[in-house]
């Protein structure tokens, strides 16, 4: 297939989504599957995004047996080495250094590559005085890099937080699902953080809970709106609406443009 | 094949040593290591996380943060202790004594054993993610010196969040991971009982770890623990205070930043490989259309 192919699917995908919106269904299953592509033309002016760091690449630390041929299948299917995209890109001209994760590559799972490019990204940002936006959309940390997988989350969240003591601006934008090492990193840490609706957000997932405590969940447990009832974040953003909101953001933040 | 079971016998068989219930408690070890411990209690916020214990000891005349995991030895302590699953509430107070530290310029000794952090109803609804990354976030930026010891198991988010310090030690005995190696196995395999093979896969005891740069000493059992651990922190206290705090920031910083160089040298590697494989390619194919030419 085409990348053209690949963008007028995606293209139709989201215009199909927005109606299933207005309908009242539950699109996250759909949305996930979005590429992160099509949020890129939603949020960032025009041809401004310039990927950083695209050669990352995760290792096979343990040699997990079908680790490196599961990972080739996805980075040929995608077109791109890892769960992350990072970059720079332009909001109304301004400029900011942005990461988004990919749901649909391995569970946008956390590994060696995708915690290597958030703290890449998070020092780049820190380096240009940059305000840092990170896009969250994962499962957890990458289970078949093991213990490397897991001190991604010490790597990202040291990263960040020496960012945020020098003044940066991070805004941490969770979208469905954020679960597991990145929830408990990164994810947790923005200066603000929003959240798309319905978003399932939480450090274990509904399986486990239900599993520890031997009954089922309450409708809407872990999602999005739970978590602004229970204060864990700032506010919850349309998925059409995160170019105006980022945007003021920035302004309020006397961002400038350039 | 022989070898290869002993070795996932042997990884497993580390699994269950970490979680005897003979092994020492947080509780022996402040008891054996320090004198005149003060138990605080409480996050400020909501309430004390009994499964997590904090306070203020003298070590060899040098005041310490001591911070510790319980599991409990008894079933009514187990249960008291939520089996060593630490809360929100937990790491909250955890982070909240690590910053009474560094005000005090005390240096925080945390003991680590833990099956992972909570994964209920009420954890989630308090926010178990945002707890364990604040904690992890400021310990890693903290201006006072810090040693982490894993003396059991150490799983997930929930040993992680108290393990990011200048120096990562582990007893010859204990295991750290990113799951339980059943977790690990019932994700990966939807299958629970092939535990011991994960553990082998999962490269979780110390030897291993130390081979890989994640952890920095191993601490043996050999003889009286307590006395390992003594010198231990005797000796990285020892170099630790004499650094000054930003400057210790920083180089932790640094630290968390390449823990993972085994990782990124083999990926390095690979791109080297990679390149080279293909400059020799295009060396070969130029050399090709020279000949055809």
């Amino acid at each position: 297939m085409s990348i053209k192919e690949v963008y007028s699917r995606k293209k139709k995908s989201w215009r199909s989504l927005i109606k299933m919106r207005e309908r009242g269904e539950n699109t996250n299953k759909l949305e996930r599957e979005d590429s992160v592509q099509s949020r890129i033309r939603e949020i960032c002016d025009r041809d401004s995004f310039k990927e950083m760091f695209r050669t990352v690449d995760s290792p096979d630390p343990l040699g997990f047996p079908g680790y490196e041929t599961k990972k080739k299948r996805f980075q040929e299917k995608l077109q791109q080495s890892d769960a992350c995209i990072a970059g720079t890109a332009k909001i109304h001209q301004k400029k900011v250094a942005i990461g988004f994760l990919d749901g649909s590559f391995l569970m946008g799972s956390m590994g060696y590559a995708v915690g290597e490019k958030i703290t890449l990204l998070t020092e780049y940002a820190g380096k240009k005085n940059l305000p840092l936006i990170i896009f969250s959309a994962s499962g957890g940390a990458r289970m078949q890099e093991g213990m490397f997988s897991l001190v991604q989350m010490a790597k990202t969240s040291a990263a960040i937080e020496a960012f945020k003591r020098k003044g940066g601006l991070y805004i941490s934008c969770l979208t469905h699902p954020t679960t597991g090492g990145v929830s408990a990193s990164f994810a947790s840490l923005g200066d603000i953080i929003l959240a798309e609706p319905e978003a399932l957000i939480g450090f274990a997932g509904p399986r486990v809970i239900e599993q520890t405590i031997g009954e089922k969940l309450p409708e809407g447990f872990q999602r999005s709106e739970f978590l602004l009832e229970h204060g864990m974040i700032d506010k919850i953003v349309e998925r059409t609406k995160w170019r105006r909101v980022l945007n003021h953001i920035l302004y309020l933040h006397g961002i400038e443009r350039r | 094949m022989e070898n290869r079971t002993r070795e996932s016998v042997a990884a497993y068989e580390k699994v269950l040593i970490a979680r005897s219930k003979e092994r020492p408690s947080v509780r022996d070890y402040i008891q054996h290591l320090f004198e005149g411990f003060i138990e605080l209690h409480g996050d400020r916020l909501y309430k004390d996380d009994p499964s997590l214990t904090g306070g203020i000891a003298m070590f060899h005349g040098i005041p310490v943060t001591v911070i510790g995991q319980k599991k409990g030895k008894t079933t009514e302590e187990q249960i008291q202790y939520n089996f060593g699953m630490t809360s929100p509430e937990g790491f909250r107070k955890a982070k909240r004594l690590m910053l009474q530290a560094e005000k005090f310029h005390r240096p925080v000794i945390t003991f680590i054993d833990t099956p992972g952090a909570y994964p209920g109803m009420e954890a989630e609804s308090n926010g178990q993610s945002n707890a364990i990354a604040e904690c992890l976030a400021f310990m890693s930026a903290m201006r006072t010196p810090s040693i982490a010891i894993i003396t059991g198991e150490g799983n997930s988010g929930g040993a992680l969040a108290l393990a990011v310090a200048d120096r990562i030690c582990m007893l010859e005995n204990a295991v750290y991971s990113i799951l339980s190696p059943e977790g690990f196995a019932s994700i990966l395999w939807k299958d629970a009982k092939r535990a011991p093979e994960a553990s082998e896969l999962m490269k979780i005891t110390a030897e291993d770890l130390k081979e890989y740069g994640l952890i920095d000493e191993v601490i043996s059992e050999e003889g009286d623990v307590y006395d390992s651990i003594d010198m231990m922190l005797t000796k990285a206290l020892e170099e630790l205070m004499r650094i000054n705090p930003a400057r210790l920031a920083t180089m932790r910083y640094q630290k968390i930043r390449s823990l993972d160089k085994a990782a990124g040298a083999a990926y390095r590697k690979g791109a080297a490989d990679e390149r080279n494989s293909y400059q020799s390619q295009q060396q070969g194919a130029a050399g090709q259309k020279g000949q055809q030419l």
